[in-house]
């Protein structure tokens, strides 16, 4: 049986309804009305795409959303952007400070410009994709997250790192992986150091496969899993040794 | 916390707006630190004439009839022009150490927040938006300029521990951050004749830099020379007469970001202070890399 056709304008409207964005301009709401509006969607709201417009470089945009709605960012945040997200497709059309996507649970955030320090620290799910470089402290303690960055990595990154994968394009600074546990780094240029108990791993059939399936998710398509070396935990800081009570 | 500013004019056109550009970007920085705040601003140095920027809790009384004094002192002409709490003694250059001297004896109450041909150093206690209306220092013009407002840590909250720092002529330093050595580089630096006004860290950090030039260090050695003699967290904006330079220890932890176009050179604690400088949007913007010298000069 035909549906009931609609105008012309119907649809048009209806269309419009369901597809525009929900509009969110920092220089005329405040931040703590835009976090509060993504705080209070709920599990099946029609609102699933959002703009926030002159963030100017303020501090936890979009922080703590919990529901599987697409957000963009037009232009550069400060710290915490896309903190704690869980569901959520957060793209930042410009640079993040501090700390962003920090604790991730669940979703992906891109970061089209570069990422200041500890990027995606602690975060134990999702996807953070940084497409410019990503200063010092990158996955610190990260705990399941994936991490692709396009560029560089600075210094300490995957400091006690837990789980998760991280994916360097570009190269690592000093320290990559000190004390790191069972997470997974992949660097394609050089690496500046090594920290304490990380070293470089043979990429086996099943680590080729699963850096291209990150590549394949992340969207990098000219750049191939081969080209990369694997770095881990060597696993001998992981008991005393009584050999190192000196060291303390 | 604390959050410092720097701004590096190249396009002369700008000169006018500076004390404007460096007002408003530090006036963003303001929840990084409600304690102090402060401003040095280079204007052009002509060579004949040299300022003094002093300070006084009783302005009224220390800045009254204070011209005709100093000048008779010194035997130089003498201009005093009061701004709130501070004044700027303009004089000839070679009577700048003979002016300093009269000082402590004709107002031993005033303090000197900085001295040179270029530099004028206004800081007090309260947060930027009131320091920079008290001083006026949105109408200033000038070639560059940097700025902090202070979250304190390592010593007292007054006057002067507030930023920047001037330990040389047209000299200046803030920093965001805390040494945990300056009481050992602060003795060995006396031994070298080099004196101090407080007990802070950040006073030490200046007090080396212009040792360093006074050993005939240029800017940039200088600061390479704080990696390696300093140790604690710090993101460092100097400035000297026609130059201006940053430095971040190897961990670099404080926070920073440079952007730069054709017009400018800018530094902030944070990319929020860069927001309103002109054409931003199309600036190279950076983080400056850590334990690397950078530096512009005029």
């Amino acid at each position: 049986m035909p549906a009931t056709p609609m105008s012309k304008a119907e649809r048009e409207q209806g269309h419009a309804h369901s597809q525009a964005s929900r509009v969110f301009d920092l220089s005329v709401h405040s931040l703590r009305e835009l976090n509060q509006a993504l705080h209070s969607l709920t599990p099946g709201s029609n609102e699933t795409a959002w703009e926030v417009l002159n963030p100017k470089g303020s501090h936890s945009v979009a922080v703590g959303v919990d529901q599987p709605v697409s957000i963009d960012v037009r232009g550069s945040v400060g710290y915490y952007c896309a903190g704690m997200n869980d569901g959520a497709a957060i793209t930042v059309h410009g640079s993040a400070g501090p700390g962003v996507g920090e604790n991730m649970m669940s979703g992906s955030i891109v970061i089209k410009g570069d990422a200041s320090q500890y990027a995606g620290a602690t975060g134990r799910g999702g996807l953070l994709v940084i497409e410019g470089n990503a200063s010092s402290r990158c996955g610190i303690s990260m705990k399941g997250i994936d991490i692709v960055v396009h560029g560089n990595i600075g210094h300490m990154s995957a400091f006690m790192a837990q789980s998760g994968n991280l994916v360097v394009l570009g190269d690592a600074g000093d320290a990559l992986g000190d004390s790191i546990y069972e997470a997974r780094l992949f660097v394609r240029g050089k690496v500046e150091s090594l920290g304490a108990d990380c070293i470089a791993k043979e990429m086996r059939p099943e680590h080729i496969e699963l850096l291209q399936a990150l590549l394949d998710k992340a969207g990098v398509t000219d750049v191939k899993a081969s080209e990369f070396k694997r770095y881990g935990s060597a696993r001998t800081l992981y008991n005393f040794n009584i050999d190192n009570a000196d060291a303390y | 916390m604390c959050g410092i500013v720097g701004l590096f004019l190249k396009d002369k056109a700008l000169e006018p707006k500076l004390g404007a550009m460096l007002s408003e970007m530090l006036v963003s920085l303001s929840d990084r630190g409600p304690d102090s705040a402060g401003i040095a601003i280079y204007g052009a140095a002509t060579g004949n004439e040299a300022k003094i920027t002093v300070q006084s809790p009783k302005p009224d009384r220390d800045f009254r009839g204070l011209d005709v004094e100093l000048a008779k002192a010194i035997g130089a002409p003498v201009s005093v022009a009061v701004k709130s709490t501070h004044a700027v003694i303009r004089t000839t250059p070679d009577k700048v150490d003979a002016a300093r001297e009269a000082l402590q004896t004709l107002r031993p109450d005033i303090r000197i927040m900085g001295a040179g041909e270029a530099v004028e150093i206004y800081k007090e206690v309260g947060l930027p938006e009131a320091v920079v209306d008290r001083f006026g220092v949105r109408a200033m013009t000038g070639t560059h300029g940097i700025g902090h407002t202070r979250m304190a840590t390592e010593s007292a909250v007054t006057t002067m521990g507030a930023h920047p720092f001037s330990t040389g002529a047209d000299q200046c330093l803030v920093h965001n951050g805390s040494l945990s050595n300056h009481n050992n580089v602060r003795r060995e630096l006396i031994r070298d004749g080099m004196t101090f006004e407080t007990e802070n860290d950040t006073e030490v950090a200046a007090a080396y830099l212009s040792n360093r030039m006074a050993h005939g260090k240029n800017l940039g050695e200088a600061l390479e020379g704080t990696l390696s003699d300093l140790d604690g967290f710090f993101t460092f904006v100097v400035g000297t007469k026609n130059g201006f330079g940053v430095v971040r220890d190897p961990i670099a932890c404080k926070p920073a970001v440079m952007a730069e176009t054709d017009q400018y050179v800018a530094f902030g604690s944070e990319y929020r202070a860069l927001t309103k400088l002109p054409g931003i949007d199309n600036a190279r913007v950076w983080e400056p890399e850590p334990a690397t010298v950078y530096f512009w000069e005029h």
